[in-house]
């Protein structure tokens, strides 16, 4: 018999002790400001509290033998048609969670259409994709797995695969009692593994907190910019960093984005704005991959976008200097956390089929 | 002349009253990404104006089976009317902000 290991979940751990909570720092970059700016940099640094906890639907709630078969799933590569593409391949832990490259590759090498997203933080996300097209995590995950220029394989078929591993078999059993290994519950598992992908502290938490060398003089100059002048935080805000909603920020693009799934005016080209956490070790950007850099990030949103009917409300050109660009640059550079990689799990084989025995 | 006039203007101006006091007005606003109310009950012909209260922009719309309507984008404190004039139950949302969800509940 084997064992299953109940411990460890390796995926990465939702440090609860690592809370932010604001308390008044007294130090001399605060203290140089006045009364009523203090106070309004406190107010404002409340909005980019950490949460306490991972929200888990009440269909899907929590468990562990949920989430470290969703990690098996997750990192299995009997999942894709072809037997060699997992969710890890372009979802991959060592690239925080994407595939550094401006469009992803799905099965027979085929490029896609938009750029592979990070799965961190998705938790908290309303509606997945870059269009807004799944409405949970749940739906997403069986997705890509059916698609046939990614993953390119059939749901059954995938079922009756993996019901050929007694291991699976067990787990699922494990996981969901009653119900087994089913279409629907590999989504599941696989969703609540996702969940538990949530980025580690980062130096800017620490300064939200009230450490006040965790960021330098340029970074936090960099987060007044974001959130007044250069009006980032109209769309990235909070902890996360994005308002899980969807905005044509005026690229040259022909991908009409949201616009296929809800054709009102304003989702034309318009597209989910992601996380900034890690940022810095994400590009390229946007959701054709076609800004190179920070600095290419900047220039754009700088330039105001292209003047259409559909361009955000909020976009506007915002007159950045070079160095207020750079100081916004060191702003985001203190959203990388060192995140704990999960560990690669063992994945279930079958077993060798039984010799005949010798005449 | 005025004699006649007198009446039907005093008249005129009664039914006018009565006649705006049937069909109201609610407000729901928009702030923090979130609509003021969750739920609204009016009756069929009233009128519910939608105000931006917030600092970004929103798109109220609705999707709802004979009672759709979209408000196009609205600007930080732009107000938006829709007079509902169908009985029915309908789903309320931003376009933009996809967790901002609301009902109209007009009865006849």
């Amino acid at each position: 018999m084997f064992r299953i290991a109940v411990s460890t979940v390796a995926a990465v751990v939702f440090a609860a002790s690592h809370i932010a909570t604001v308390h008044a720092a007294d130090t001399e970059s605060v203290a140089a400001l006045g009364p009523a700016a203090q106070q309004s940099l406190a107010a404002l640094k409340a909005k980019y509290q950490r949460p306490t906890s991972i929200p888990f639907p009440s269909d899907n709630p929590y468990s562990v033998e949920k989430a470290q078969l969703g990690q098996m799933l997750f990192f299995d590569p009997r999942m894709s048609g072809d037997n060699y593409i997992a969710c890890a391949s372009c979802h991959n832990p060592a690239l925080s969670w994407g595939d550094g490259l401006p469009r992803g590759i799905g099965t027979g090498m085929t490029k896609l259409a938009r750029r592979t997203p990070t799965v961190l933080n998705l938790a908290w996300a309303e509606l997945l994709m870059w269009d807004g097209r799944k409405p949970s995590l749940e739906e997403q995950a069986l997705g890509p797995i059916q698609t046939d220029v990614e993953m390119n394989q059939n749901l059954d078929d995938l079922v009756k695969e993996l019901s050929a591993i007694d291991e699976y078999k067990l787990r699922f059993t494990m996981a969901f009692p009653g119900e087994g290994l089913t279409g629907p519950n590999i989504g599941k598992a696989i969703a609540t593994f996702e969940r538990t992908i949530v980025s580690n502290v980062a130096p800017f938490d620490r300064w939200i907190a009230g450490d006040e060398s965790a960021i330098s003089p340029a970074a936090k100059r960099g987060f007044d910019l974001f959130n007044n002048k250069a009006n980032c935080a109209a769309c990235h805000s909070g902890w996360n960093f994005t308002d899980g909603a969807f905005h044509d920020i005026g690229l040259p693009s022909q991908d009409v984005g949201r616009y296929k799934e809800l054709s009102l005016p304003s989702m034309m080209h318009a597209f989910k704005t992601p996380t900034l956490r890690d940022v810095d070790r994400r590009g390229p950007y946007m959701h054709d991959g076609s800004l190179k850099t920070l600095v290419d990030v900047m220039r754009h949103y700088n330039g105001g976008g292209i003047q259409r009917p559909s361009l955000s409300g909020d976009m506007k050109k915002l007159d950045l200097t070079k160095a207020e660009i750079a100081d916004v640059i060191a702003f985001m550079q203190t959203l990388t956390s060192d995140d704990p990689l999960p560990q690669v799990p063992r994945l279930p084989v079958a077993p060798q089929p039984r010799r005949e025995a010798a005449r | 002349m005025f004699k006649h006039i007198l009446p039907a203007l005093a008249f005129g101006m009664v039914v006018g009253y009565i006649s705006v006091a049937l069909a109201a007005t609610t407000t729901v606003t928009q702030k923090d990404k979130k609509f003021s109310e969750t739920e609204i009950t009016v009756k069929k012909g009233d009128t519910v104006a939608f105000k931006n209260d917030d600092d970004i922009t929103h798109n109220v719309f609705s999707t709802t089976s004979g009672m759709g309507f979209d408000l196009r984008t609205q600007k930080p404190g732009q107000t938006s009317e829709v007079t509902f004039d169908r009985a029915g139950k309908a789903e309320v949302r931003c376009a933009i902000h996809p967790q901002m969800k609301m009902y109209v509940n007009v009865t006849e």
